[in-house]
């Protein structure tokens, strides 16, 4: 299997902080990790090195995407190689058009690849298209990025971004946080209806119950920035039933 | 990099006007006294009454004092030192034509994007062209003239058309009124003129470029439009201005005439020189702007998107005078590096049911400081008057500040007056989540600016929206993150 992502002995700081211990991660192309553990572990932390967000500073380590250094990359540049971040709290910009914000960002991936930008017509099929996947009304399309939408909405908001842009590393930071069991189910169906051998995910969760709906191919427990355990979708069947301390326990004998 | 990093870098924008025009010009040297007066009407050939018109406002303009009351830092000026007449040279009296007008002149404004020539056509936009002191070509006066519509230069107005311009002249603004309008109807040089007869609603936009290009000169032109009873015409002026080190001061005074049932929609894309990085330089630009509804049912709507200049000092207003006028003020005000605005609008509701609208929208960056003040204003006489009023501000780092001076003076007991104000800063969330899509920076920073100015961009004609939302992302350029 060819590798799309390998993370070696990474450390991060946030604030001076270490967060991130030496995480030693490998994805290849077409799998799905859950990385799951209590707060505090370094989930989230993950999440926003590999999106380059501002403020996280990495002290130690390397990740190496599609063969290259993604550290050396802005976020901007890292999206339109074909990482995406569903967010936890998607923000409201208001003011800006959903559907004009999602043609921009389409357009700079395109652009990016060489090729010509989407005209109006195809974008608007492509986005009818692609909003069937998360059940979306048209209507969502004319509203402000994100304002005023419910807390569901806003994650449907993004996974029909992603299901447009198409990327090849989506990272789900706590998707299932906040969402009713209507909501998570969409959302999740909406990912299941992505899979595809060229597209990884990496799942940052808290709760088993977002894998009953996508189910991994790996699952890995984050404490205290290092990753402790992996094992397959079975592990998370008996973190639901034992609880994190299980491991923690584990960790501390070893 | 941290986000004041990142937000310092994006500031310092290239001027993309700031080219100087070589072109021979006739200036008057520095100075200001009742010779200077006269020169100036002499040169155009005034009647008698307009030189007393000049000489009145600048007896009283001896006798005033330049406000201070604006949260604004301005440097002296010197009257003395500023020339009040440049004109480009040219063989004859004066351009008759497009073909007459010299050619270095059209490749100015080919530079500047305007379409002076047959373009023009295309556009549907019929262009009076202002060059430092003198108005130099209008397009489509023919095809204008035809549905008895007046758009010239206010020279050939003051020529052909006595008696409109003295009948309105003054009678918005009186020379009086302030300190800059009453240096303003002493010195004004040229302008714009617009006549919209009974009942005739104009075909296409009338726009004016105005454009200063001698150094050391003041521009102070003169605007009046009459929209006669039922007519309705849509009117937009755009400003450039070559970079220059020293502060070049601009005073002009636009009078609008709104009879019984007559519409004037003006439009606003002020782009001048707003100085460089450190604050050198750029255009003091202290701008009295009225309109009177005089009779039942006018309407009136002022849109300004306003990014250039070093000072702007402007207050767009509406005196509605008939009953059920209304008014309306949309403003998106930029400043960046060590720009300064004092801006907003007032409102005088006089007659029935008369109802305005205030949106302004502020962003500031780098050093940036700017003043919403507003006055709302309902006399005893207006029944049933109504005023909402929304201020908003976004900040983009923390060097800069937005002031809101909201004023309220009602005296009849049935009006409703709403204000609401509000406060934001570009997140670095909305920041991020942009950049995490493929936005590069400025990008997002432009089109975070946009949403939050869309409210007043939508009300601009459409040609002129896709410019001003260019403008506030080129006004941007270096500034945030």
């Amino acid at each position: 299997m060819e590798k799309l992502l390998e993370i070696k002995n990474l450390h991060a700081e946030v604030g001076g902080k270490e967060i991130l211990k030496g995480i030693d991660l490998t994805v290849n192309y077409g799998e799905i990790h859950a990385i799951m553990g209590p707060n505090g572990s370094g989930k989230s932390t993950l999440s926003n090195v590999l999106a380059g967000r501002e403020g996280y500073e990495v002290t130690e380590g390397e990740v190496i995407y599609k063969g290259k250094n993604l550290l050396e990359l802005e976020p901007e540049e890292r999206a339109r190689e074909g990482i995406f971040m569903a967010f936890q709290y998607p923000v409201e910009i208001p003011g800006v058009n959903n559907s004009y914000f999602l043609k921009a960002a389409l357009n700079a991936k395109l652009k990016h690849e060489g090729k010509p930008e989407i005209d109006a017509m195809d974008f608007l099929t492509l986005v009818r298209d692609r909003m069937k996947i998360v059940e979306m009304d048209d209507k969502f399309m004319s509203r402000g990025v994100n304002e005023g939408f419910s807390g569901g909405e806003k994650k449907r908001n993004e996974i029909l971004q992603m299901a447009v842009l198409e990327p090849t590393l989506a990272i789900l930071d706590e998707t299932d946080s906040g969402l009713d069991i209507d909501a998570l189910r969409i959302v999740a169906e909406g990912v299941n209806k992505l899979r595809s051998p060229e597209r990884s995910v990496i799942m940052v969760t808290h709760y088993q119950r977002l894998l009953d709906y996508i189910v991994p191919d790996f699952v890995h427990v984050l404490s205290d920035g290092r990753i402790i355990k992996s094992g397959d979708k079975s592990l998370a069947l008996e973190l639901e039933e034992k609880g994190y301390g299980w491991l923690l326990g584990e960790d501390e004998a070893a | 990099m941290s986000s004041t990093d990142v937000l310092d870098e994006v500031v310092g924008s290239e001027y993309k006007h700031g080219f100087v025009t070589d072109i021979e010009s006739d200036i008057l040297p520095p100075g200001l006294n009742e010779d200077t007066i006269r020169f100036i009407s002499a040169q155009k050939e005034e009647p008698e009454w307009l030189l007393q018109f000049r000489l009145d406002a600048y007896r009283h303009w001896l006798t005033m004092d330049q406000p201070d009351w604006a949260k604004l830092n301005i440097d002296p000026i010197d009257y003395q030192a500023i020339s009040y007449w440049a004109a480009p040279k040219s063989k004859d009296d004066g351009p008759k034509s497009l073909d007459e007008v010299d050619p270095k002149l059209l490749e100015t404004y080919e530079k500047l994007g305007i379409p002076l020539a047959e373009r023009a056509a295309l556009a549907g936009v019929a262009v009076d062209a202002v060059f430092d002191s003198v108005s130099v070509a209008t397009t489509f006066k023919d095809k204008l003239a035809k549905e008895g519509i007046i758009f010239c230069s206010f020279s050939e107005a003051v020529k052909d058309h006595p008696d409109l311009v003295k009948e309105y002249l003054g009678s918005v603004v009186p020379t009086g009124d302030n300190y800059f309008a009453a240096l303003n109807s002493a010195v004004f040089s040229d302008g714009s003129f617009v006549y919209i007869p009974k009942g005739v609603r104009c075909p296409m936009e009338l726009s004016t470029y105005f454009r200063i290009n001698a150094s050391n000169t003041g521009q102070f032109e003169r605007t009046l439009i009459v929209a006669d009873e039922g007519a309705y015409v849509s009117y937009l002026e755009g400003c450039t201005a070559p970079m220059r080190d020293e502060n070049q001061l601009h005073a002009a005074v636009v009078e609008l005439v709104v009879q019984k049932d007559a519409q004037i929609k003006y439009s606003t894309v002020q782009n001048w020189y707003p100085g460089d990085e450190n604050g050198v330089g750029g255009i003091y630009n202290f701008v009295t702007k009225r309109a009177d509804c005089r009779g039942d049912n006018a309407k009136v709507s002022w849109t300004q998107v306003e990014t250039g200049s070093a000072i702007t000092w402007k207050y767009p207003s509406c005196v509605l005078r008939g009953d059920n006028s209304v008014g309306e003020f949309y403003s998106v005000a930029l400043t960046n590096n060590y720009q300064q605005a004092d801006t907003g609008t007032k409102m005088i509701h006089l007659g029935k049911n008369t109802s305005s609208t205030i949106i302004s929208k502020g962003i500031s960056a780098g050093h940036g400081q700017q003043s919403y003040r507003g006055l709302v204003k309902v006399a005893a006489s207006a029944d049933g008057a109504r005023n909402y009023s929304q201020c908003d501000s976004m900040l983009l780092g923390d060097q800069c500040g937005a002031h809101t001076f909201p004023y309220i003076e009602a005296k009849n007991p049935t009006a409703q007056v709403e204000h609401e104000a509000s406060t934001s800063k570009i997140s670095e969330d909305q920041l991020f989540y942009c950049q995490q899509r493929g936005l590069g920076v400025e990008d997002a920073v432009s089109m975070i600016v946009n949403g939050f100015a869309k409210e007043v961009i939508r009300e601009l004609p459409m040609e002129f929206a896709v410019e001003a939302q260019k403008l506030l992302g080129v006004s941007l350029e270096n500034a945030v993150g």
